[in-house]
């Protein structure tokens, strides 16, 4: 799950990692007397929105006093942020971050990521901080530094001179660095982060390393352990059909396409979103509605499918492997009957008892297709939604 | 012949009376699969079912009998230290079901795995089966016929519709394996590849992946530099966006990496046969036999 940069500085605080002072506002009022109390001039309003490269899209400004920074805050505040990763529809900035300035004397990237390859923690480096690291990446590798962390033996001290050494740290500046490196990495694990992202990391004018952004993935597995997770959330950030669907216990995720998905198995729900475009409509949602396909629970489904006006007709796709499939059809049939259900629905349905499924299917009354296949299925809905 | 198990492998259960445990103990029991054991904390000196003991601790149930594999359905806080139960108690085969386990778990758990005598399937998986003869794990065992083709996969739903195919088609299979849908798992691909290349009764593997990762590059290569057999590939999530979960913790593009179309790319140029749909599966088989 992703959080603000507020958020995930307050999470690094918490272990002792030192951030520039900042005040979270709502209102420009606010942003104006938040710059009051800082002690430097120079100060930053960052809009507070779930993506990176806000500063290219104009969510990230310098402000050198109190009108100027309310002036700013009136515009970004009710702004839609269009950046590389919002998509073009953009992210409406509802908070904004008042941080106070420092003097930057030298700008690096660090990341930490689960290397996924060597079942490790990576350290990723580099000495062009503020730039985007996937263009450094690409075009000029050299200029990245990766230090995999194996669990067993855990960070040491020959790893944090191997990245200062590689980011041409001074000597007498180890100390503080190695300090850092080491607050970084057990905040990682005690707080299960998927990913953290400081870029820029600065090397500030008190000789001070101090991370000046922070981006925070956390794994949604931990949620168990951790209470605060569910504090961190933001439902503004998520689409509301996506939340709507989790608080139902559906794993639903928004599409463009006009196609509803009804799936069991998230694998297998991929497939058919792929399958469905190419016999040439779009899917609408990616939709896993998991093992029990009961009645109930596929009645919950459609409602979620419907709530997306998009949607023209709908693709069911269960491979009934421990539940019967005549069970699963008619718990269908009797779910699309309960709400009501006018739009055109194929459904296919694989594994014991499928031909009495397709039966049941079949003489529903409803506006139901039979399919044989998820090739088949996919064909027809693509031929009902195109007209 | 198969891989890793068959008729006479003898099985523990780790969380024998929870309620995923004891519904698919059950199933695997009436598979054929043998399950000597059980486990579950503080119901020690009981019976499942009538008829299987349940210990309470691994320690326990090795004194008694002798044991070739554990099924893992240990609920997702717990289930890291009941794989790092199995791996001290140097049970060879641990086929772990459960699905949710955080990703730090799952790094101490590979870390203790790699100084070990064990051998991890899954997490986040259906399990193992050898048709016809054992079954560790969550699938329906009756799709399933002995035949010649191999199938491994990061999916549980979509490996029985490939399963599905080549039991109609004719194939048959001889060992299917779900490696897990999370971005730390036990085993990869490649570790199954060496098997079945090894495997005088395989003829065919049929490798469904899915978005995120580098797994199906990585094992292209090997079946490029190593394998004779052909091997048939298909890639999930061609349509999926980036940055998305979908569904498995695993399955999700990152930075722009592990897309399905990169995947594709790589592994077409390694020499695996791509199946465009899952409806294709059984048919791409046929041509990569030529028969």
């Amino acid at each position: 799950m992703d959080i603000h940069e507020y958020q995930a500085k307050e999470l690094l605080n918490r272990h002792g990692i030192k951030t520039l002072k900042s005040i979270l506002c709502f209102k420009p009022d606010e942003v104006y007397n938040a710059y009051k109390t800082l002690s430097s001039s120079v100060a930053a309003v960052k809009a507070q929105v779930h993506a990176g490269g806000r500063g290219k899209g104009g969510g990230v400004k310098i402000v050198k006093s109190a009108d100027e920074a309310k002036s700013i805050a009136e515009k970004m505040i009710g702004m839609t942020l269009v950046t590389a990763q919002t998509g073009k529809e953009g992210k409406l900035v509802k908070k904004v971050l008042v941080e106070e300035g420092a003097a930057i004397i030298k700008e690096f990237y660090l990341s930490l990521t689960v290397d996924r390859k060597n079942a490790a923690i990576a350290f990723v480096l580099s000495a062009e901080g503020g730039m985007e690291i996937e263009e450094v990446s690409k075009n000029r590798p050299e200029k990245i530094l990766t230090v995999s962390i194996n669990p067993l033996y855990g960070l040491k001290s020959y790893h944090i001179l191997e990245m200062s050494l590689f980011l041409g740290i001074d000597r007498n500046l180890f100390g503080g660095f190695s300090k850092l490196i080491n607050l970084l990495y057990g905040a990682f694990v005690a707080e299960d982060m998927s990913m953290l992202e400081i870029n820029p990391l600065i090397l500030t004018g008190s000789e001070e390393f101090i991370p000046l952004d922070a981006k925070v993935i956390l794994d949604d597995n931990a949620d168990f352990r951790h209470p605060n997770f569910k504090d961190l959330i933001d439902e503004d950030e998520e689409e509301p059909l996506e939340v709507k669907a989790k608080s139902v216990g559906l794993n639903y995720i928004k599409l463009d396409g006009n196609v509803g998905c009804m799936v069991n198995g998230a694998g297998l729900a991929m497939a058919t979103m792929d399958t469905i475009k190419e016999f040439g409509a779009a899917p609408a949602n990616f939709l896993d509605v998991g093992g029990t396909a009961d009645a109930k629970r596929v009645e919950t489904a459609f409602n979620i499918l419907l709530s997306d006006k998009n949607v023209k007709g709908i693709f069911i796709n269960i491979f009934g492997g421990i539940v019967k499939c005549d069970m699963v059809a008619e718990g269908v049939v009797s779910a699309a009957k309960n709400i009501g259900l006018k739009l055109p629905v194929v459904v296919r349905l694989e594994g014991t008892n499928a031909d009495e499924a397709a039966k049941i299917i079949e003489n529903s009354g409803m506006n139901f297709v039979s399919a044989e296949s998820l090739a088949d299925g996919a064909k027809k809905i693509s031929k009902i939604v195109n007209g | 012949m198969s891989i890793l198990v068959n008729k006479n492998t003898n099985v523990l259960v780790q969380g024998i009376t929870g309620k995923e445990g004891s519904f698919h103990a059950q199933k695997c029991i009436e598979y054929g699969t043998k399950v000597v054991a059980g486990v579950t904390p503080f119901k020690g000196k009981t019976l499942f079912n009538d008829s299987v003991p349940v210990y309470n601790t691994i320690k326990e149930a090795k004194k008694e009998h002798k044991i070739d594999a554990t099924m893992v359905f240990v609920p997702a806080g717990f289930a890291a230290a009941g794989v790092i139960e199995a791996i001290e108690a140097e049970i060879p085969l641990i086929v772990c079901i459960t699905e949710g386990i955080p990703v730090v778990d799952m790094l101490n758990v590979k870390s203790a795995l790699n100084c070990s005598k064990s051998f991890m399937i899954g997490p986040n998986c259906p399990g193992i089966i050898t048709a016809d003869e054992c079954k560790i794990g969550i699938m329906p065992g009756f799709i399933h016929k002995k035949g010649r083709v191999g199938v491994l996969s990061r999916s549980g739903t979509l490996t029985y519709e490939a399963v599905n195919q080549l039991t109609k088609a004719g194939y048959g299979e001889t060992t299917c394996v779900g490696i897990g849908g999370d971005p730390i798992i036990g085993s990869p691909f490649i570790s199954f590849l060496k098997m079945f290349e090894q495997d005088p009764e395989t003829d065919a593997v049929v490798m469904i992946g899915e978005i995120g990762g580098t797994a199906e590059e990585e094992a292209s290569e090997y079946v490029k530099n190593h394998m004779k057999k052909p091997v048939i590939g298909f890639i999930a999530g061609k349509t999926a966006p980036a940055g998305k979960r979908m569904g498995h913790a695993g399955a999700i593009i990152s930075g722009g990496k592990g897309t399905a179309s990169d995947k594709l790319k790589t592994m077409e140029k390694n020499g695996i046969h791509i199946a465009d749909n899952p409806s294709v599966i059984a048919e791409t088989v046929k041509k990569a036999l030529k028969i």
